[in-house]
């Protein structure tokens, strides 16, 4: 059955533009998911909800975004798996297993996110209080991939690291300096938040969900109140949508400059770091003045925005930008002209894009290995549908091209920034929002700087949240970026890391 | 021997032990100006060590006592070749018991103990960090004794203060060979120094690291001797430098008031090096790993060629 029926079957979901769901049966979850991925559509998320009784999974295709749902049948521990249709659900399905019990059929049944922290057979999502016996002493034994051969050696890398940053385990197999295999070991940053959230009230998750991972806190906050407003019905005011375009622009400037600062230095190049340090902390001192905070976390609200900002601190925020937008295309011309720092990221932890489309690279990393994907060009939302942002696509697929992506997209936001404080809309910043009933159900969608955003929100009774799913695209691209390390020597990871920074805290949760 | 020789080479020591690290700030205070960064206090390398030296160690379980001796035998050889580097003045007693073939086998004496030192724990990055070093240092080592027999060549002897004496008095001139040859060095002292573009001293990622691998075990007045060891060896291979291409300036047997005045001297030549260096690290991007081996090799070449145009000048 082509993609385009099961559309047709799905019914509108609040929320997200063009989002549609559809309950299925065991057969149809696996057939309508090979219908999405024959055309050309892209994994989003999946996770349990209902107690850990139903699937669910939320694809991206050209038509719009749909969400399939699976009710297990009674006593039924498995659903059919799909990581043969799309690779980066194998730790998706291991961390829904982890975290409410439901299993794949697929093969590789080690944990994902559940460390010695607490039993196999305690799913926090689901269970009633704490683990029965907590035991700290536990040691964890996980069964990493290894390669034989004469030479071969592995390294282990973290989570404890040398610098302060977050944790994370590499444990790589090489041979001399050459990385043959490199395997993750992720979740030491899980602290359980989609579970917090279920001990919340609706109209406050958005504080929850600004903090699921600092950088796109915008983004976060955003794709919940979209969800939100979505299942409540709010009419945002205009005003109010415009800002939140403002703030998640100035989120992927700050982001963007942190991070080109950061490759420069790890590329050895710490003149970078200096300049690139300065111009954000200059671009957060103004979004500061203008909107009373540096990262924005409490700037998006159900029904608005939380600030009104004065013209004149808009004026100088404009202003700012520009300054700093003149700097960048200095320093850019540095970072293409010096041939030290190009020979360091020309050719490093190359994607190609083929292999980026097989493994469904996403947002930033993606549009650098020629995933022509952004959900503010393709699935846009008020008002990019009236900004009409320039979507940057590279096809090299290495650092380089992640570094140039940047360089583009933080243009880009200069101009949507100008635009957007050219044309923005007179009126109030927010509206009060109706409670949505127990058992609403919606979806938000936001491309923050990384990649798409993705919040499920499902009301619970008297006004509590039922289950509340984030979902960050770094879980789409870490696979990936074993695969980009392949080939490459051991001490250029660091830098192949960086150029795609991905998030510890938004993907263990 | 008269007594003020004995008070040199007492000098030159104390000097280069106090002053190692100065020199160290001085060159990352430089490099935070060139990147417009306010710079750290020029004392900030003897705080780092008072806290160390206040800190107790901590050792792992499975450390041999070679883990132990190393910082010691390390800092010693550091100290043993600042002895026998003219910085001050070239009359110095110990001068005959070390040429500068020896001064390199001192350096790589040092660096075998740091290398075995940072295997001897097991983990992977001590492992990592010594396998590179050595290959810096089967690569370096050449290129430095080839500068060496240069600067002999020239002076027809290979003990570091009579050939800084005689480059010094020879009638003044361009010596192209002593030309090829500061290139040389220059890029061996970057090599050899953990400097960027070889190795990147101020780097927290343990997977890039070289010279910081080999220290992630130590701490406390272990890694204190070690990181002295470390600013004594630059101050060391800066003492070498002037030594041969700017020899002027130090006492050379004329008495007390030159030794007096090469203090100063030798204040403004470590200055004007240090900022140079700086420079040159910011400027520059590190090296992939696999370039390090061509970086080293240019340098050999380079002395190579210094060799060459001095035997073909000479036999002009």
């Amino acid at each position: 059955m082509p993609l385009r029926r099961w559309l047709n079957e799905a019914t509108p979901l609040p929320g997200a533009p063009r989002a549609r769901a559809l309950t299925v049966d065991a057969d149809a979850w696996r057939e309508a998911a090979r219908a999405v991925a024959a055309a050309g559509g892209r994994s989003i998320t999946l996770w349990a909800a209902g107690g850990g009784r139903t699937l669910r999974a939320a694809f991206a295709t050209g038509p719009g975004v749909l969400v399939l749902s699976l009710p297990l049948a009674a006593g039924a521990e498995t659903y059919p798996g799909i990581e043969d249709l799309f690779p980066c659900a194998n730790r998706l399905q291991r961390a829904v297993a982890d975290l409410s019990g439901p299993r794949s059929t697929d093969t590789d049944t080690r944990p994902w996110l559940r460390h010695a922290a607490w039993p196999a057979d305690y799913h926090p999502l689901v269970a009633q209080g704490g683990p029965a016996a907590a035991d700290g002493t536990a040691v964890e034994v996980y069964p990493f991939v290894r390669v034989e051969g004469e030479g071969v050696h592995e390294i282990p890398v973290g989570p404890v690291h040398a610098g302060v940053i977050e944790p994370g385990h590499f444990r790589f197999s090489v041979v001399g300096e050459k990385i043959l295999r490199l395997e993750e070991r992720l979740g030491y940053a899980h602290k359980g938040i989609e579970r917090r959230f279920q001990s919340m009230a609706l109209l406050d998750g958005h504080r929850l969900a600004a903090r699921v991972s600092g950088d796109s806190a915008v983004a976060y906050s955003w794709a919940y109140c979209q969800a939100l407003e979505g299942m409540a019905g709010t009419e945002v005011p205009p005003r109010a949508v415009w800002l939140r375009a403002l703030g998640l622009e100035l989120e992927r400037m700050a982001n963007h400059l942190g991070d080109l600062g950061a490759l420069g230095n790890d590329a050895g190049f710490a003149f970078g770091l200096a300049q690139f340090s300065r111009l954000k902390e200059q671009l957060l001192r103004a979004t500061e003045h203008a909107l009373g905070q540096r990262y924005l976390f409490d700037f998006v609200v159900p029904g608005g925005v939380g600030v009104d900002p004065a013209p004149e601190a808009l004026r100088a925020l404009g202003a700012c930008a520009e300054d700093i937008q003149r700097e960048v295309v200095r320093l850019r011309e540095i970072y293409d002209e010096h041939a030290g720092v190009r020979d360091r990221f020309n050719g490093a932890g190359t994607v190609l894009p083929e292999l980026a489309a097989r493994l469904g690279l996403t947002g930033l990393a993606g549009r650098a290995s020629g995933q022509a994907f952004d959900l503010r060009c393709d699935l846009p939302c008020e008002p990019y549908t009236e900004l009409r942002p320039r979507m940057v696509v590279r096809g090299e697929g290495d650092v380089a091209a992640r570094v140039a992506v940047r360089f583009d997209e933080f243009v880009e936001s200069c101009r949507l920034l100008g635009e957007i404080l050219a044309h923005l809309p007179d009126g109030p910043v927010r509206v009060s929002v109706e409670t949505p009933a127990e058992g609403a159900f919606g979806i938000g969608l936001v491309e923050g700087w990384r990649g798409p955003v993705f919040v499920a929100l499902e009301a619970g009774a008297a006004g509590a949240i039922g289950r509340c799913h984030p979902h960050d695209p770094s879980w789409q691209n870490w696979p990936v970026l074993e695969h980009a390390a392949i080939g490459n020597i051991v001490p250029d990871f660091p830098l192949i890391n960086k150029s795609f920074n991905l998030a510890y805290s938004g993907h263990d949760l | 021997m008269s007594l003020l020789d004995w008070l040199t080479q007492a000098l030159e020591v104390i000097v280069a032990l106090a002053a190692a690290p100065l020199f160290l700030g001085w060159i990352n205070q430089c490099r935070a100006w060139l990147q417009n960064r306010r710079a750290p206090s020029l004392l900030l390398p003897y705080y780092g060590l008072r806290k160390l030296f206040h800190k107790d160690a901590v050792i792992a379980t499975n450390a041999s006592p070679l883990f132990r001796a190393a910082p010691y035998v390390v800092f010693g050889t550091m100290v043993t070749a600042a002895a026998v580097i003219p910085s001050m003045g070239t009359r110095l007693p110990f001068t005959d018991a070390a040429d500068a073939i020896v001064l390199v086998g001192l350096f790589a004496t040092a660096r075998v103990f740091l290398a075995l030192a940072a295997m001897d724990v097991g983990t992977a990055f001590g492992t990592l960090g010594a396998r590179r070093e050595m290959m810096i240092g089967f690569l370096a080592e050449p290129a430095l004794l080839m500068v060496i027999f240069v600067a002999s060549l020239i002076t027809a002897t290979t003990t570091l203060p009579a050939i800084s004496e005689r480059l010094a008095l020879q009638e003044l001139g361009l010596y192209p060979s002593l030309a090829f040859t500061a290139v040389a060095f220059t890029m061996v002292l970057l090599a050899e120094n953990a400097r960027i573009p070889v190795d990147n001293p101020a780097t927290h990622l343990e997977l890039t690291m070289i010279h910081e691998a080999m220290l992630l075990e130590y701490s406390a007045r272990h890694l204190a001797l070690m990181e002295w060891a470390a600013a004594l060896k630059l101050f060391n291979y800066a003492g070498i430098g002037f030594a041969l291409f700017i020899p002027w300036g130090v006492n050379m047997g004329a008495g007390p008031l030159a030794l007096l005045a090469s203090v100063p001297l030798l204040a403004l030549k470590l200055a004007l090096a240090g900022a140079g260096l700086a420079l040159v690290e910011t400027v520059s991007a590190k090296l992939r790993v696999f370039r390090a081996p061509e970086f080293l090799a240019t340098a050999f070449l380079l002395a190579v060629l210094g060799l060459l145009v001095h035997l073909l000048l000479r036999a002009a």
